[in-house]
């Protein structure tokens, strides 16, 4: 019987040689990366170019970045968790974010209000963020009904596709509705004023750097608390365990996801306005990049887990702010500043090859998820 | 030394010892039991085994080679192979593509040669259509090899699983709940199967199971685990007469019964009419069929 | 007491009654919305420029009349039964419709709309309050003068007739409802179609009178409606009586596939194929040549996302390295660096392309599916930052980019005359239906092959797959290494085409271009991928109005395909077969890892306590 049903035995061998190389290719890979961030920043550091007042303004400028990050990672985070799924939508929720904090700024600014005095410009600032958020909310809620909710059984790559549609139809929307150009950000003066308070002066911060820094921090703790505490935190933290057994527990999934779309669009709609009035600037486009740096972020602090987002959103600033400077540069590479956003995108492949479970994160229950 | 030798393997998932310092031996040729209450860790077990978790603490050894490291498909080219308790056969493909991915392993012609459709090339596929064709009349699903898996009754998925298992050409052969949703005929024909791979393929078969005829009847031994731990091993025999085993069971589904039996009650007085046919979860029912038939150790089921 | 019973019973009656009209209320809403998107996105507006019959009607009033019609009969599928109930939910819905319109009439100028919405000018305002057709003189002040209150109400009272109208179509017999949809879609087709055809039919005496009648500079003449009408209701005519499809679909499978049919059917294709650039002049032949490079490209992904089912965002990675390896190695310009025939610099360019996708394969491949997609995503952004950095500027041009790269032909130093039929995009045409029928070639043999089957499997179930033996890595990076290798190849083909390659051409919506081709064509199937191409190329290129709206367009049909038709507009067997099944194991487990038996790990509370 053995004899009749079988045909041959042995495995094929080639096998063997190609995983000897690929761990061979791996180590050159790793070393090679370890080689130039070294290397470049031995040779910044030694040639003494530039002065401790330049790195400090770049640590600042990192942390701000960072905490523009933060805020849209939480989104990113947060979805991942309850739905397993990147939501390329996300970036453009952000951007939508900045244009309704530009349409409530020039409005503001038409009417005197904006910069008539700080209690009218802090009111204005308050303004333009809760519009912001509001906005950038029923964005992401009719994303989610019309884009991801019909889909919410099917494989992961069919919900993963209409995100990346649905992603196009809202930046091509944008252009489409207020036109390509690019629009600059009227300025609340008193936010670029710089701080006159004892150890930030020495930084040299301006008032709207603290305000990001501060705000992303005071927002992450708040929605921290919101997820750990409440009743539908918890619900969607049981969510994010396990779909099933939650719903069989008379969780409302549903809600679960619902909220959490909102919770993370509320972010990113704040993170819009204050990414509007550091950079000044808002094109149809410009949700795109720092979406997908968001993202990054998220995975590189441990994707689903709220303080890793923060934490992700500060490294992946503080790394792209000082490493163009002090690796690149270092190398001898001409125009050091266009490949920064080469070090994010590293930093995603290098966090997705050696650490997928991220700076924070838990290992999954398959340790090379 | 035993074919799969499992020593203090320990798997945890956060809090919970899923599987707790356990320690297995599995003869070369034997047809070895695996059961336990519900959440007792068998599945988790089979997952350790295969290398789709790795266990924390602890070693697992195939015919002497360290496993406890290696992936899956390591593992698989070591001769190990396993069906699933929720059946995942590729749903897309033929009952014979689902075998001939299950050979994947054997075959050498690389995508230059398939390209090319090299003599050698189409000599192998040919040999392996054959092989597979072989493989499905063996286990029954003779006529039905062009059948898209996910078309075909569950009866006879659970038996392309283990086609396609055989596929791999394994040394050992883990069976997640084999005979699940079959009915007394088909469960029959499916204990002759794999007395039959044993006997003529030489296969050491591991397998987890509800159904204690199945168990009593094809088990040359026995292992109970309960919250992650063995708590009995021996023949059929020896494992009716334990009293942690009966415990373990009889404890939990008298239980499970009486609170059955509690609510059918209930129910009977709210609809009389109805009271034979108190609807009842399928589960329960199964479950106290089980216990019913430890309880009774019934003599018919011995060997 | 029994009074107010009897008002509450009444009141709940009545709510009921208004609960069954809550799909026609929600319906109106998102018809309004939908006409208000229409109009404020600059469609409607783009699109007036265009007409589909001389002097009757413009495609933005299409689109609009058509936003009505579809609203109404939406509206009539969704009112409680009744032939009554249902013509009012549809005039309810179409005026819903229209009365966002209006409002936006009045709002509009009230708010000063167009300082942030620029697409709300005069001109809009003129031509969804009627004022042409109303002959209102004074039409920058119509909305408020003295012809206000009819200029306010015609979008509504037009947009319900025209809801009311959609409600009739719903509610006609199949038969006449499908002539007339079939009707209306050959009208609006031949009319967007008008000046393409018109322009060759000009050319030739024997066609050129047949163009004046049917055609118009811009759009149908009546005479030209007329036509089709009246073929239209031909070929209904003969397709019933005759009932040519069902009869050959009745007849048997051997039959069918009779080499009497199967051979004259291919070469009649094939021989339209070959011959379909040169009927046709002017701008036409260099659409058809990009419609078969990007088929060319896309078929390059299918190995990879259609067979593999591996998301690669990163697909202008290996585009680029591809048209800058040609571009240095065959380009007369001072950047050209071997002067290199194209046809020995195509199998380098695909070599170092495959070189490429090892490269950056191997770490990544061992990662989960969706992380995969945002890898090769920044891959693609970080060779798209090189290509136009200054750091590779001398050696690839920067923004400049390499210039004066050869045609295929000319590079070998076949002297083709101007006016040859291969002189030019007509041989990079055929150049890419080659590489199509190699690509094409290539994805059966292996489909059907030790690979092929492994890229199934894992696509279909990864975990499974791996403990069958199959190395995930090694058989992912095979797929991958592949698609790269044709990625390369459409980016030679491309930098020959255009004759340079600049950094502007390196970015993101390459990939997405390419993953909406395979997507919408049919993840897996070859002739899926090419009618993608021709849909998602093809069609943009024809209309360049539409340039503007071609990305808004795309994410909407992404969203939709994959809502209604996830395996795609021509699927293959295995696609279409994958995906319900997916679905259906999918359902518990919507995260890759794989099921940890959930009763298995956690103990049962409900029996431990008798344990």
């Amino acid at each position: 019987m053995r004899t009749t049903l079988r045909t041959r035995r042995a495995p094929s061998r080639t096998e063997t040689a190609f995983e000897a190389a690929v761990s061979a290719f791996l180590w050159a890979f790793r070393i090679v990366l370890v080689l130039i961030v070294v290397v470049g920043s031995v040779i910044t550091i030694s040639s003494g170019k530039f002065t401790l007042e330049t790195w400090v303004d770049l640590v600042v400028k990192g942390a701000v970045q960072g905490g523009i990050y933060a805020l849209i990672a939480l989104g990113y985070t947060m979805v991942y968790g309850i739905m397993r799924m990147i939501n390329f939508a996300h970036g453009e929720v952000f951007m939508i974010g900045i244009f309704s904090g530009y349409f409530a700024a020039e409005i503001l600014d038409e009417l005197g209000i904006l910069n008539a005095n700080v209690v009218a410009s802090l009111f204005s600032f308050l303004l333009m963020m809760a519009i912001a958020a509001c906005v950038s909310t029923l964005v992401a809620l009719a994303v989610e009904r019309v884009a991801y909710r019909p889909l919410r059984n099917s494989p992961r790559l069919v919900l993963l596709i209409s995100a990346i549609g649905a992603s196009f139809f809202l930046q091509y929307t944008v252009a489409g509705l207020v036109g390509p150009g690019i629009f600059r950000y009227p300025t609340i003066d008193i936010l670029e004023e710089k701080v006159g308070l004892p150890v930030i002066s020495a930084l040299g911060m301006s008032w709207i750097q603290v305000v990001v820094i501060v705000s992303a921090l005071v927002m992450m703790a708040v929605l921290y608390l919101f997820v750990m505490r409440s009743k539908i935190g918890t619900a969607i933290r049981a969510v994010s365990e396990d779909k099933q057994t939650a719903a069989l527990m008379g969780i409302d999934v549903n809600r679960a996801i619902v909220t959490t779309f909102a919770v993370g669009a509320a972010m990113a709609g704040a993170a819009g306005v204050l990414y509007g009035l550091l950079f000044g600037q808002v094109q149809f486009y410009t949700g795109f990049i720092p979406g997908i740096k968001a993202f990054t972020a998220a995975v590189l602090g441990g994707i689903g887990n709220i303080p890793g987002a923060m934490v992700g959103g500060f490294v992946l600033g503080e790394a792209e702010s000082i490493g163009s400077l002090l690796i690149i540069d270092g190398l001898g590479v001409p125009g050091s500043g266009q490949l920064k956003d080469v070090i994010a995108f590293t930093i995603l492949v290098m966090v997705l090859m050696f650490r997928p479970q991220g700076i924070l994160g838990e290992r999954l229950s398959r340790s090379r998820a | 030394m035993a074919l799969l030798e499992t020593r203090n393997a320990t798997k945890r998932f956060g809090g919970l010892m899923a599987v707790n310092d356990l320690t297995f031996d599995l003869d070369e040729g034997a047809i070895v039991s695996v059961i336990g209450p519900n959440g007792a860790g068998k599945t988790t077990f089979f997952n350790c085994i295969a290398g789709f978790y790795q266990i924390d603490e602890g070693s697992i050894t195939l015919d002497g080679t360290e496993i406890q490291q290696l992936r899956p498909d390591k593992i698989a080219r070591l001769g190990l192979s396993r069906t699933y308790q929720n059946i995942r056969l590729f749903g897309g493909m033929t009952a014979t593509e689902n075998v001939l991915v299950g050979q994947h392993q054997h075959l050498d012609a690389s995508w230059i040669h398939a390209v090319l459709r090299t003599r050698d090339q189409r000599a192998e596929e040919a040999e392996a259509l054959a092989e597979a064709g072989r493989l499905l009349d063996y286990v029954g699903l003779a006529g039905r090899h062009d059948r898209l898996a996910s078309n075909m009754p569950d009866g006879d998925q659970r038996r392309l699983e283990i086609a396609r298992a055989l596929g791999t050409n394994p040394r050992i052969l883990l069976l997640d709940e084999p005979t699940a949703g079959m009915n007394p005929a088909e469960t029959h024909e499916m204990t002759a199967l794999i007395r039959r791979l044993r006997d003529d393929l030489g296969i050491t078969i591991l397998l987890i199971e509800h159904e204690m005829r199945v168990v009593m009847d094809i088990s040359e031994r026995i292992t109970v685990l309960d919250y992650g731990q063995r708590i009995a091993e021996g023949t059929p025999a020896q494992i009716q007469r334990d009293q942690r085993v009966i415990e373990a069971y009889l404890g939990r589904a008298a239980a499970e019964a009486e609170a059955e039996r509690v609510e059918a009650q209930a129910e009977a007085e709210r609809v009389e009419a109805q009271a034979e046919a108190a609807p009842r979860d399928t589960q329960a029912q199964d479950e106290s069929a089980e216990a019913q038939a430890q309880a009774s150790a019934d003599p018919a089921t011995k060997d | 007491m029994s009074t107010a019973a009897a008002v509450s019973g009444r009141s709940e009656g009545l709510e009921r009654r208004l609960g069954a009209w809550k799909p026609v209320l929600i319906a109106g809403l998102l018809a309004g919305f939908v006409s208000l998107y229409v109009t404020l996105v600059g469609i409607v507006g783009t699109f007036q420029e265009r007409e589909i019959v001389e002097d009757v009607v413009t495609v933005g009033e299409a689109v609009l009349v058509l936003t009505a019609v579809l609203a109404g009969y939406v509206g009539a599928r969704r009112a409680p039964g009744g032939v009554l109930n249902a013509i009012v939910g549809s005039a309810l819905v179409g005026l819903m419709a229209g009365a966002a319109l209006s409002l936006l009439i009045i709002l509009g100028p009230m708010v000063d709309l167009r300082a942030y919405l620029p697409n709300a000018s005069p001109d809009l305002y003129e031509l969804i309050s009627g004022a042409e057709l109303l002959g209102v003189e004074d039409a920058r002040d119509m909305w408020r003068g003295e012809a206000f209150p009819i200029t306010f109400w015609f979008p509504a009272l037009v947009g319900m007739s025209l809801g009311a109208l959609g409600g009739l179509l719903a509610l006609l017999p199949r038969t006449p409802r499908v002539l007339i949809l079939v009707s209306v879609a050959a009208i609006v087709g031949m009319g967007l179609f008008s000046s393409i055809l018109r322009s060759p039919m000009l050319q030739r005496d024997a066609t050129a009178g047949i163009a004046r009648e049917l055609f118009a500079s811009n759009g149908l003449t009546i005479t030209g409606v007329v036509l089709i009408l009246g073929i239209v209701i031909a070929v209904y005519l003969v397709h019933r009586l005759v009932q040519p499809t069902r009869r050959f679909r009745a007849l048997p499978r051997e039959t069918q596939r009779h080499p009497a049919i199967v051979i004259p059917a291919g070469a009649l294709a094939l021989l339209i194929v070959l011959l379909l650039p040169l009927g046709f002049t002017g701008f036409i032949p260099s659409v058809i040549a990009l419609i078969a490079l990007y088929a060319l490209m896309g078929l390059g992904l299918n190995i990879t996302l259609g067979m593999a089912g591996l998301l690669d965002l990163g697909f202008v990675a290996f585009f680029a390295v591809g048209a800058y390896t040609t571009a240095l190695l065959t380009s007369t310009g001072e950047l050209g660096i071997a002067q290199w025939p194209f046809f020995v610099a195509i199998p380098f360019a695909m070599l170092v392309a495959m070189g490429f996708g090892i490269l950056l394969g191997l770490p990544i491949l061992g990662i989960r599916g969706d992380y995969l997609a945002i890898a090769t995503l920044g891959f693609g952004e970080i060779i798209s930052i090189l290509a136009r950095s200054d750091l590779l500027k001398e050696t690839i041009g920067g923004p400049r980019g390499i210039l004066n790269v050869p045609k295929p032909l000319a590079s070998v130093g076949v002297d083709i005359p101007p006016d040859h039929f291969l002189a030019g995009p007509n041989q990079i045409y055929y150049i890419s239906l080659i590489c199509i029928a190699v690509i094409a070639f290539i994805a059966v043999r292996l489909r059907d092959s030790r690979l092929g089957r492994a890229w199934v499997a894992i696509r279909e179930d990864e975990d499974v797959a791996e403990a069958l033996g199959i190395n995930l890595v090694q058989t992912k990076s095979l797929a991958y290494m592949l698609g790269a290798a044709f990625a390369g190849l459409g980016g030679a083909v491309f930098a020959a085409l255009f004759g340079s390659i600049i950094s502007s051409s390196i970015n993101l919506n390459v990939s997405i271009l390419i993953v909406t081709i395979v997507v919408i064509g049919g993840m897996g199937s070859i002739p899926g991928v090419v009618l993608g191409a021709i849909v998602i190329i093809g069609l943009p290129e024809l209309f360049r109005e539409f340039a503007e709206y071609r990305f808004l367009l795309y994410g909407i049909a992404l969203i939709l395909v994959m809502h209604w038709r996830p395996e795609g507009l021509l699927p293959s067997r295995v696609g279409r077969e994958a995906l319900y099944h997916e679905e259906q194991t999918m359902e518990g487990e919507p995260s890759g890892p794989p099921p940890p038996d959930p009763a298995d790990i956690e103990p049962a509370t409900s029996s431990s306590g008798g344990a």
